[in-house]
């Protein structure tokens, strides 16, 4: 049976490990080498790195650098953050990447996710969507690390990213992130009802209650998390033993430590 | 020992050259068909479509270098992922393409049974074997591998199967004929399984 994953989010600005609340107040909470080595030891399901000032600042992906991550990333690695042309995702994946999420440039250049799945395949490419809750019960989404509106809707987006052939979403909500509040349940079901390919839960989580609730309540993929796992005691590997507990299928929820 | 790893433009081939020099070997990364008669063992990754990654071979001189290092040199070889896709006779993602047939068999994508199957099929899933074989020597049975593909290998001939995993009914995961091996998961990474399935690559 496939498993649902647990995946640890690591946010990169400025060479360093963050984390914010809301998609603002960043907080430096260390190095990045160091928290790779420290998940892969621990075989975690997999990994997202995002880059997220790259596009902000108008530069490509650090390539160079994400090299020397993937050289010491025996799991899963998933990157994003200034993933513009079909040059910056083959760049990544020569860097090490298995998928490449993107998120800004796919709004003003849809065909970018359609040529990259041609090229590439759907399954090495990510749909990352960040989106927010409006007056109306609906979710907006955003770009530019959620500072600018799009004018799309979360499910018709998602969809939309589907037809164009990206291979799994991941679907961040603006307002939960950081929070430690749960994730935004009626966005993921959004989500998850509107599409047929993989989804990841982000933005919110606070306890492994809050994913086991992700996973039987919206119909995700995957869990991911980040703040969690800075700021709290709590390890993707107990994050398990609980799911696993409640009748989620996860993986090797015995082994502890030890990658090879 | 000289592996080498088949580069044709399309893969992560940082994952696999690193898992392979873990396990204790110095794997030489090449762009050049003519490096195949000195190797005792050839890995040809894949992330990519079946269509792109057969123009590719075709076009860097690989796919008759490859048939013959495998079919009259004997030397033996392990595809990954779309790697194990492309030993077909052919498949189907983009247009109906012709493979390197170094394994009798068809390409296609998963037809989901329900609707609550999602594909691509992505993450952790059990593998489980056929029969005894020596690529799977010393990993237990229902090992979680990772996997990330939207279709699969249909072999023509049930021998071929070396194990088989549960989506979609079950699909073969991984194939052998010969000297030539094929595995849909990602053996660089899947933690100790995986460089276990690497390991039992090097001593066939």
């Amino acid at each position: 049976m496939l498993k649902l994953r647990v995946i640890p989010t690591l946010l990169w600005k400025d060479i360093g490990l963050v984390k914010g609340v809301g998609f603002d107040s960043w907080r430096r909470v260390g190095t990045l080498m160091p928290a790779i080595k420290v998940y892969n030891t621990r075989q975690v399901d997999e990994l997202i790195v995002l880059d997220i000032s790259a596009t902000s600042e108008n530069r490509v992906p650090d390539y160079e650098s994400m090299k020397e991550f993937s050289a010491e990333c025996f799991v899963p690695l998933t990157v994003g953050g200034g993933v513009c042309s079909l040059e910056t995702i083959r760049g990544l994946l020569r860097a090490g990447a298995d998928k490449v999420a993107i998120n800004s440039a796919a709004y003003g250049n849809p065909g970018l996710i359609r040529e990259a799945a041609e090229k590439f395949g759907s399954q090495c490419i990510v749909a990352s969507i960040d989106a927010r809750r409006n007056p109306n019960g609906g979710h907006d989404c955003f770009s530019l690390c959620g500072s600018k509106a799009t004018g799309k809707e979360a499910g018709a987006w998602a969809r939309e990213v589907e037809s164009l052939g990206a291979g799994e979403i991941l679907i961040t909500s603006i307002e939960r992130d950081g929070t430690m509040q749960g994730y935004d349940l009626d966005l993921l079901k959004r989500v998850t009802d509107s599409v047929r390919i993989p989804v990841i839960a982000s933005g919110g989580a606070g306890n492994y209650q809050h994913m086991a609730e992700a996973i039987s309540l919206t119909g995700c993929s995957a869990v991911a998390a980040a703040s969690i796992f800075h700021f709290t005691h709590q390890t993707p590997m107990e994050a398990k033993e609980y799911l696993s507990a409640r009748g989620i299928p996860v993986r090797n929820v015995n082994v502890r430590e030890g990658s090879r | 020992m000289s592996i080498l790893i088949v580069d044709y433009n399309l893969s992560n081939l940082g994952s696999i050259r690193r898992s392979l020099e873990e396990c204790g070997v110095s794997p030489v990364v090449s762009e050049d068909p003519g490096k195949l008669k000195t190797a005792s063992r050839i890995v040809l990754p894949g992330v990519g479509s079946f269509t792109d990654g057969m123009a590719n071979l075709w076009k860097m001189g690989w796919a008759t270098a490859l048939q013959e290092a495998v079919r009259e040199d004997g030397i033996p070889l392990m595809g990954i992922c779309l790697g194990m896709q492309l030993l077909a006779e052919e498949g189907d993602e983009g247009g109906t393409v012709g493979g390197l047939g170094l394994i009798p068999g068809e390409v296609r994508r998963f037809v989901p049974g329900d609707s609550s199957t999602r594909i691509p099929h992505i993450g952790w899933n059990e593998v489980w074997k056929a029969s005894r074989n020596d690529l799977f020597e010393g990993i237990p049975d229902g090992s979680d591998f990772y996997f990330v593909h939207s279709y699969h290998f249909i072999p023509r001939h049930k021998e071929h199967i070396l194990a088989t995993t549960p989506y979609c009914g079950d699909f073969v995961s991984a194939i052998g004929m010969g000297n030539v091996f094929g595995v849909q998961f990602h053996p660089e990474k899947s933690g100790r399984p995986g460089f276990q399935i690497l390991r039992n690559f090097l001593k066939l």
